[in-house]
């Protein structure tokens, strides 16, 4: 009888905040449209033409994140008064799209930016730390990186064995961090390092380091499938020292605020998968009005269909997954398991979408001149990086049971 | 230095280039959910109005469009770039599908009159007609001056110069204000709206208002006969020598 209850407890809760979202989600409002078809245009006109030469020579598109910060793309959520564009989440999971299905790779870039560097400083950040580290960030001059994975751990965040030791008035930062994005072009980065190994993850302190900065140094650039305009690099502190005041938040807090970055971040990875599948899904359909084959173009053929069929449905759910997160998130409801199920479901929609459209144009799916075998590649780390898809079920998994706790 | 307000029309609503299909009754192309968008040269004079904006040199810029409720988005666009505020003149149905540019042209001329507008921007031609005759008809109706094919424009006092592009090169004029400036592809690269400024546009006044309310008539002089596909074209013909070539161009009667 309690857990019957509960349960309708959780889901008056849910109902509550339907009737806004369910509008929103069925057609976007006014302002969110325009913001979506600029940042198309954008993406159709600065990004797309050069995605595959950017990709070919692992190049940072430095110009067109400059445009894209001019625009207020580099930072949607930050208030105009920092020098942002001051929207909700909403228009950041469209802006973020939109930029991915022109080039993956500067997606990744604007993410980052967005959720993880100014993210975390935006929520915890003093206001002195706030104009110091976010206003130069958001013009596309600058972009920042977010240091939590280290070669011993990933999705194990709470064994972090970067250190942090307090001498004088300053911090001494040591360790290594692994698969930073971002990390050869960026000014200054979010740190996570431990005060204290005994107390676990409570021991995890965030920090803001300046880059370039004594004590600091990049490892190799490393050579990846995809997303290969933006630069994934180790960074290695060694005897790295910062003023106390780069201390982010509370000594301590530092788990809190990975998670609660995270949770952010993830939509706009989800995102970022949204674009890539949806520029897949252009690509084939395209293909499929124009190849011949048995005398008709293959779009006519009931197993090309099909496979449009499916692609189209994932896109859909999990792009509806992903407005449902935002649109949570702004209405300052809970939105965890939304942000979980939206980049679950948009990563590996991504990859089966971009997937299926190799397999649409067949031989020329295989070969650069098409964008196909970028899209499949770019797709694939949506599935691992800011949560594995493992991570995400888990979490998932935690809020279901949460809700039939007897 | 003059601060005045300035008219800059983005009346050439277009179809998206893609995928234009002739109607069944050759009596005009297909229009329903086909996306339209604001005429590429209409773009760059919004933008110029916005630069000459910025640069205190005009005092306001209104965005002008003629069409039916969907014009209202590309209007938006124009006050997303910076446009102060809109005017939407309401033509649907009938009216909008015989529009051409001398009815546009007598509506610019007529708000031009109405709002004392000192300058005139439109963009030289629309994609879709290639009409390239709205600018000077505006001009010739309000018997203002003309800097059409602009690819710069300066304004000077109470003179304009424009430096516009013509067959033989580059010719300068200097023209007297109030004038009718048309935008030529060279004149600016357009600015993408920023987010915040898709944001302001919202809270920015659309003024509706009709032909009759400003005393135009919109009876086309034109009566559309048909409109046919381009014919499907030939394959070619090789010949081995030149000389082959010009029998065969003889023999088809070329030349």
């Amino acid at each position: 009888m309690a857990a019957l209850f509960k349960a309708r407890k959780v889901l008056g809760l849910a109902m509550g905040c339907s009737k806004r979202c369910l509008t929103q989600l069925a057609e976007l409002p006014e302002i969110h449209q325009m913001l979506r078809q600029t940042c198309r245009d954008f993406a159709d006109r600065e990004l797309a033409p050069i995605a595959g030469k950017l990709d070919k020579e692992h190049a940072f598109p430095a110009k067109q994140v400059r445009e894209l910060g001019e625009m207020g793309v580099m930072a949607v959520e930050v208030p105009e008064e920092l020098g942002g564009a001051g929207l909700d989440y909403l228009a950041y999971s469209l802006a973020m799209e939109e930029v991915s299905r022109g080039c993956a790779s500067t997606g990744v870039v604007v993410s980052v930016n967005n959720s993880l560097y100014i993210g975390p400083i935006l929520k915890f950040g003093s206001e002195e730390q706030k104009k110091q580290w976010i206003t130069p960030f958001t013009t596309g001059e600058k972009v920042g990186c977010f240091a939590l994975s280290e070669p011993g751990n990933g999705s194990d965040a709470g064994a972090a064995s970067t250190t942090a030791r307090q001498e004088g008035d300053e911090w001494v930062l040591n360790g290594t961090k692994a698969w930073i994005t971002n990390s050869w072009d960026a000014s200054a980065t979010v740190v996570f390092a431990t005060t204290d190994k005994s107390l676990k993850h409570k021991g995890i302190s965030a920090f803001l380091v300046p880059m370039p900065h004594p004590g600091l140094s990049l490892g190799k650039k490393e050579d990846k499938l995809g997303i290969r305009a933006s630069s994934t690099a180790n960074i290695i502190l060694e005897d790295c020292r910062v003023p106390q005041g780069n201390l982010l938040g509370q000594r301590g807090m530092g788990f809190k605020i990975a998670m609660q970055t995270l949770d952010c971040g993830r939509i706009g990875i989800a995102s970022q998968a949204l674009g890539i599948a949806q520029a897949a899904l252009d690509c084939a359909a395209d293909y499929a009005h124009k190849r011949i084959a048995f005398g008709a173009p293959i779009g006519k053929m009931q197993a090309i269909q099909f496979k449009l069929a499916d692609m189209a449905v994932a896109l859909e759910s999990a792009r509806l997954l992903t407005w449902k997160a935002a649109l949570l998130k702004d209405a300052k409801k809970p939105f965890s398991k939304a942000t979980a199920m939206a980049k679950l479901a948009a990563s590996e929609a991504a990859t089966f979408i971009s997937h299926q459209s190799i397999q649409v144009l067949g031989g020329m799916g295989y070969v650069t001149d098409m964008p196909a075998e970028r899209h499949y590649r770019d797709a694939r780390i949506t599935e691992i990086y800011e949560g594995t898809s493992e991570i995400q079920r888990l979490v998932i998994a935690n809020q279901v049971l949460k809700e039939y706790q007897p | 230095m003059l601060c005045t307000p300035i008219l800059s029309t983005t009346h050439t609503h277009i179809f998206s280039l893609s995928q234009i299909r002739v109607k069944p009754d050759h009596s005009g192309v297909v229009t329903d959910g086909v996306k339209h968008s604001m005429n590429p040269f209409c773009e760059i004079a919004v933008e110029e109005a916005v630069k000459l904006k910025e640069k205190k040199l005009i005092k306001e810029v209104v965005a002008v469009s003629c069409g039916p409720t969907q014009v209202q988005e590309t209007i938006r666009t124009a006050l997303a770039m910076g446009a102060d505020r809109g005017i939407h003149v309401e033509v649907s149905g009938k009216d909008y599908e015989t529009l051409g540019p001398l009815q546009v042209s007598k509506i610019m001329a007529a708000l031009a009159k109405k709002e004392e507008a000192q300058l005139v921007i439109l963009g030289k031609q629309a994609i879709d007609d290639d009409c390239n005759q709205t600018g000077q008809m505006t001009a010739a109706l309000l018997d203002w001056p003309q800097g059409t094919f602009a690819s710069e424009v300066a304004i000077e006092g109470d003179k304009m110069k424009v430096v516009r592009e013509i067959d033989g090169g580059l010719e300068t004029i200097q023209i007297s204000m109030p004038a009718v400036i048309t935008a030529d592809l060279r004149l600016n690269t357009p600015r993408y709206a920023t987010l915040p400024n898709i944001m302001k546009a919202k809270k920015k006044k659309i003024a509706n208002v009709k032909p009759a309310d400003l005393g135009v008539d919109l009876t086309s002089r034109i009566q559309i006969l048909s409109v046919n596909d381009p014919p499907q074209r030939q394959a070619g013909v090789k010949v081995e020598t030149v000389d082959d070539l010009v029998a065969k161009l003889k023999e088809t009667g070329r030349i």
